[in-house]
This record gives structure tokens, C-alpha cells and sequence, in this order.
């Protein structure tokens, strides 16, 4: 039924981490991170996570759409 | 003032809102018969339809509530999720879905239709659809409330906005489009948790550094101190939990409640209609890391950490003279407020607000960015568990209730076309009710009692429906009239410790027996309904007139053909599946013994 929807989700977490690499680059070393995350620049490390995550599923959708 | 999402928590949560309504725009073309509304045409893979399964009951009050009682109970909250979910996942996988999908019914109460007669499947069918807008409507309340009080949002313009949304895309898109975005929700919330809990957990020095700050031996062991209810936190005893959670309520819900039952019925084939609760069960097993751990960790951090944080200045709102953070407190979870502003205290004991522990956890720590992705994950969940109500309640309205009693013989498009609109009315009355309990908190605490006792004898009814072919319409009808009367009588005789007469039972007037904990009294009713229920099926059953094989086939175990399994691979046959499941909640509940 319909579309493969590893297409979506893995378009939405590429760009999520997109985002939130570039948010978490732009904001290096800002308060925010001392006062929240424990000091780790989570934007930067989650924002990799996201897109990893979000390439995979393309893949996968690629994949699928071959066989 | 509240914390200010920034801008870039805006725009992830701008983007998911885009994503959700583009998955809608796009399976429009695609509903052209009332199957494909109401069924997803039946053509769903079993893992989309097995993380939908899961992600169905995942609404935002599950998630906050089990942050909830994280809080209170510790680790004993896995409860919920290992025995009082798991095994009721696999057996209505393996045992009941041959009957459900191999019958082709279309819902859970035609089911009862085929198998019994037509007053049973009524009295499940009006139920059901009542108490699903009504439950929508709840949740709808909890959120709307939740980021008002979080984000300082406008609590009209928060649900308004999200019903619109969840609007839109079920009218669109149908079933199909609920379980893709229950799919996308469940992504988000293990994204946008596993951050939450490893912040979390590395901040008070793993589970060994939670252990010694919670300092409380029976929060951290789910099993040890279940002998006797005074021992542990949640005051229930291991029969009361067995029989009550693990066995009435976890199979009355997993086994009948329509809402999970379609995700499975929507799937493209027998077996991976059995394998979706199985596949479900894997990563139900491993939620209570992602969803009870914040709530545990909230009541241990110290709250003084969060001293220049974003998050008290919100939570103080309404609080006239509060300059700076919340006392009496415990961990990041603060006390409840009353109207005047003031702490609510029973006893001299300060009442905390425990449904804030998870979101409490979000604002602490999280930096804007991530916090966008965290209120997303919420919001996910927020909206796709009113969705899965809204596709539950439209299936049933139209083919159980208007096609069956109100316009028998319309054609399938105007089925389609009464499927999207009574999307819109559903979604209507879920609004109403949300605005209801705003002004009438306690009418709907009434309305949740009355779908208790009408739920907690189902699970006898489908039971001896299936596995004992004398059973009969009478029989399955009256039982569980007298399951639901049993329960009504036995929670109106009874009291949770401290409680008065009241929504907490005890309505009846003499008191009976006094619970430890209202979970006790919760469990035991449950157990008191499914005894009525089953004995009084039984002896109904065997005074009234058998119906013969012939009608029965494909509806009771003994008449029915074994599912084919021969040519599968091991890891797709649902019980080899089942097996390895059992293994490890068999571990997991060593290990947290």
C-alpha cells in the first residue's frame, strides 16, 4: 500500500540532523551546553546520529526499490 | 517566565509537522475503496505493522505516566511492559490472530458478530466507539495542559492545532496513514529519548551511581520485594500482580482493544499478521530503559543542579512570590500547585507532580536544538495516539454501528465517504471533551471508571469464544454484563487505604476490605470481573442451544486449520519468533530481579 515509508523517515532524520549539526557547530562552546548537556556539545554528536541514522534508512529504501 | 524554545526548536518541530502532513498528501490517490481506508487495503508489511502495534499504545500520557511511576515505583514500573504486556503480545500473535485475520472480519467487535451474535457485538461496538473519542479527549486534555504549563504554549491554540493536523492526515490518508506516522513516531521517540537517558544516566554515575542516590532497595529490584504489598512501593503482592496485571487486564487489553487489533488485521498475510505483536514485543521489552529510566533519574539528581536552568522559572508560573526554584521538591520533580499558587500538601507531606518528571527531564537536559527533537518525540506521540483512536473509532462507527443498524446496503464509496467523515466528528467530540475536562476534571476520572469495568471482562469472553466451541451468543453476552456488574459491585464495596468514598470506590456503601494501594484494588477488580465474567459464560453457555460446527469454522480453535508455516525460515515462523522473546524477558527479569 502506497510508498515505501523508510523514504520519509529517512529524509526527516537526515535533515533533523543536518540542522542540528549545523546548530550544534554554530553554538560551540555557548552556556547552553554547560548548564544542560553535562558540557558535551549534544547538537553536534546527536545531529551525527540523526543523519547516520536517516542515511541508513534511505539506503534501506533504495535497496528495497531495487529488488 | 517559561524557557523560549529557540528557533531551531521551532523549525524541527515546523518540519515534522510538514513530513506528517505530506505522508497524508501523498496516500490520498491511494484510498479508493473503504478497505483501503479502514484496512490499509490489508497489504502492510509486518514490521511497519508490528512497530505501528507498539507505537499505538505509545500515546504521550503512556510515556509520561510511566516517567510517572518510574518516579514512584522504580524499576517495578517494568512490570507494565514485560509481564503485563509481552506475553499477551505473543499469545494474541500466535493463538488469536488466526481467528481474527483468517475470518476476514474487519474489525474486533464484527468478530464477535461472526462468532457470537449480534447484541454482543453491539454492546463491545458502542462501547468501544464511546469510550475511544472519550479517551482521545483525555489525552488531548493531558498534552494541552502539559505544554502550557512547559512551554507557557496557549493551551486552545496547542490542541486545536494538533487535532488539526491529526485531522487532516487520517481524513487523507486512512489507516495507512496513522501506521506510517506511527512508524515515524516510534523512531522519534527512541531518538529522541536514548540522548535523554544517557545524559541522564552519566550525570548521576550510571545505574550503580542511581542505585546509591535512590537509596531505596525496592525501587531498583522489579521482583525481590513482591511477597507481601507492604514491602514494596506499588503495595501489590505477586498474585494480585499475576492474576490481575499479567493475566486480566495486559490480555484484555493486548487481545481485544481494537485499537492494537487493526494494526495487526491490516497486515498483507497471515503470518505476518501473527508475527506483528511478536515483532512489537521485541522493542516493548527494551522501552522501559527509555521510558521508566527518566523517571527514576528525575527523582534522584539533585535538584539544586538545575539552579540557572530554564525550566523552574515555568513550573513557578502562577506561583506569585516564587523568585527562585521550587522547595519541597524532590530530584527535579516539583511539588503540585493548587490554584492560589501554593504547594499541595496532604498530611504535611508536600504532593509532588510526578507527571512532570519526563518533561522535567527534557527541559534540564536538553540544549535548545535537541530540545526541539525531545518536544517532537512528545508531540509524536502526542498526535499519532489520537490518530490510532480516531482510525479505531471511525472502522467501528461505519461498518459496526452505521452499516450494521443505520444504512445496511449503501455502496463501498459511500462507506469511504462516511469513514473520512466521521474522522471529522470523532475528532469533534474527542475536542469537546478535552474542553470538558478542563472546566470538569472529575466527570471524566467517572467516564475512565465505567470503561474500566466494561473492559475487564472482555478478555474471558474472546478466551472461551475461541478455545471452547460450546460457548454461545447468550452466554458471551450476559457474562460479560456480569463481568462488568461484578466489577462495578466489587470496587464499590471496597477502599485504597486512606481513600474516602467516592470515584475511588467504595460508592456501595459498606466497605468490605481496604486495599494497600489503589493499584491492588485496581487488580484485584479486574480479577473479580473476569471470574464473573468466565463462570457466568459457562453456565449460560451450557443452558442455551449450541450453534452447529458447520457455522463455526474458521472461528474456533478445534474447527479450524493449523496456520501453514512449512517453507518459512526459522526467524519468520511467529512462534520460533515467540520463543526467543521468551528468552529474554526471561533474562531481563533475572537481571533486574
Amino acid at each position: 500500500m502506497g510508498f515505501d515509508i523508510r523514504m520519509p523517515i529517512g529524509m526527516l532524520f537526515s535533515l533533523f540532523g543536518f540542522l542540528l549539526i549545523g546548530y550544534g557547530a554554530g553554538t560551540r562552546g555557548n552556556r547552553m551546553y554547560a548548564e544542560h548537556s553535562l558540557g558535551l556539545n549534544m547538537n553536534l554528536w546527536w545531529g551525527g546520529a540523526l543523519l547516520a541514522f536517516g542515511l541508513v534508512m534511505l539506503a534501506l529504501a533504495r535497496l528495497g526499490r531495487k529488488q | 517566565m517559561p524557557p523560549e524554545p529557540h528557533l531551531i526548536d521551532y523549525a524541527i518541530i515546523l518540519l515534522y509537522f510538514a513530513f506528517v502532513l505530506g505522508i497524508g498528501f501523498v496516500l490520498k490517490k491511494y484510498m479508493k475503496t473503504s478497505t483501503d481506508f479502514f484496512l490499509s487495503g490489508r497489504s502492510i508489511p509486518a514490521w511497519i505493522a508490528g512497530l505501528a502495534f507498539l507505537s499505538a499504545n505509545l500515546g504521550a500520557q503512556e510515556v509520561i505516566g510511566m516517567g510517572a511511576s518510574g518516579a514512584k515505583y522504580g524499576i517495578s514500573t517494568s512490570h507494565f511492559y514485560w509481564i503485563g504486556a509481552v506475553p499477551a503480545m505473543l499469545f494474541v500473535g500466535i493463538f488469536m490472530m488466526p481467528f481474527y485475520y483468517g475470518s476476514r472480519a474487519r474489525s474486533v467487535p464484527e468478530y464477535l458478530k461472526l462468532r457470537f451474535d449480534e447484541k454482543t457485538r453491539g454492546f463491545n461496538a458502542i462501547s468501544f466507539a464511546v469510550m475511544t473519542v472519550f479517551s482521545s479527549g483525555v489525552s488531548m486534555y493531558a498534552m494541552g495542559k502539559l505544554l502550557e504549563l512547559l512551554l507557557g504554549w496557549n493551551f486552545t491554540a496547542a490542541i486545536l492545532i494538533s487535532a488539526l493536523i491529526v485531522l487532516v492526515y487520517t481524513f487523507l490518508g486512512g489507516l495507512t496513514s496513522a501506521i506510517y506516522n506511527e512508524v515515524l513516531q516510534f523512531f522519534l521517540i527512541v531518538m529522541g529519548f536514548i540522548p535523554l537517558v544517557y545524559l541522564g544516566l552519566r550525570d548521576v554515575g550510571g545505574w550503580d551511581g542511581l542505585t546509591a542516590r535512590i537509596a531505596n532497595d525496592a525501587m531498583v529490584h522489579s521482583w525481590k520485594y513482591m511477597g507481601q504489598s507492604s514491602e514494596n512501593p506499588m503495595g501489590v503482592e505477586w498474585v494480585g500482580l499475576l492474576m490481575g496485571l499479567a493475566f486480566v487486564l495486559s490480555f484484555g487489553y493486548w487481545c481485544t482493544d481494537f485499537l492494537v487489533v487493526q494494526r495487526a488485521m491490516a497486515a498483507d498475510s497471515m503470518t505476518a499478521a501473527r508475527r506483528t505483536p511478536v515483532i512489537a514485543a521485541f522493542p516493548k521489552m527494551i522501552f522501559p530503559f527509555l521510558v521508566i529510566l527518566p523517571g527514576m533519574i528525575a527523582g534522584a539528581v539533585a535538584s539544586s543542579r538545575i539552579d540557572g536552568a530554564r525550566a523552574p522559572e515555568s513550573i513557578a508560573r502562577g506561583a506569585t512570590t516564587q523568585s527562585s526554584f521550587f522547595t519541597g521538591g524532590k530530584g527535579i520533580i516539583p511539588p503540585k500547585y493548587d490554584a492560589a499558587g501554593k504547594p499541595v500538601t496532604v498530611d504535611g507531606k508536600v504532593v509532588l507532580d510526578y507527571d512532570l518528571a519526563t518533561p522535567m527531564m527534557l527541559v534540564r537536559y536538553f540544549p535548545s536544538g535537541l530540545l526541539g527533537l525531545g518536544l517532537c518525540a512528545l508531540i509524536a506521540s502526542f498526535m499519532s495516539g489520537m490518530a490510532g483512536n480516531t482510525t479505531a473509532f471511525n472502522t467501528v462507527w461505519t461498518y459496526d454501528i452505521y452499516q450494521s443498524y443505520i444504512n445496511k446496503s449503501a455502496s463501498d464509496q459511500h462507506y469511504l465517504w462516511m469513514g473520512r467523515a466521521s474522522t471529522v466528528f470523532g475528532l469533534a467530540i474527542s475536542l469537546m471533551a478535552a474542553f470538558v475536562a478542563k472546566e470538569f476534571n472529575n466527570i471524566l476520572d467517572v467516564l475512565q471508571l465505567v470503561f474500566a469495568f466494561v473492559n475487564a471482562p472482555l478478555f474471558a469472553t474472546f478466551m472461551l469464544g475461541m478455545f471452547w466451541k460450546r460457548t454461545t451468543g447468550h452466554g458471551a453476552f450476559w457474562g460479560l454484563l456480569g463481568g462488568t456488574t461484578a466489577a462495578a459491585a466489587h470496587y464499590g464495596l471496597t477502599l485504597p487505604a486512606g481513600a474516602v468514598a467516592g470515584v475511588k470506590g467504595g460508592y456501595l456503601g459498606p466497605i468490605l476490605h481496604v486495599y494497600p494501594s489503589e493499584m491492588a484494588q485496581n487488580f484485584w477488580t479486574a480479577i473479580f470481573a473476569w471470574v464473573g465474567c468466565f463462570t457466568l459464560t459457562v453456565v449460560i453457555s451450557l443452558l442455551s442451544a449450541p450453534r452447529p460446527d458447520e457455522e463455526l469454522k474458521g472461528l474456533v480453535y478445534s474447527l479450524t486449520a493449523k496456520p501453514e508455516e512449512s517453507g518459512l525460515k526459522w526467524y519468520e515462523k511467529p512462534a520460533t519468533l515467540a520463543l526467543v522473546v521468551l528468552v529474554l524477558l526471561l533474562g531481563l527479569n533475572l537481571v533486574f530481579w
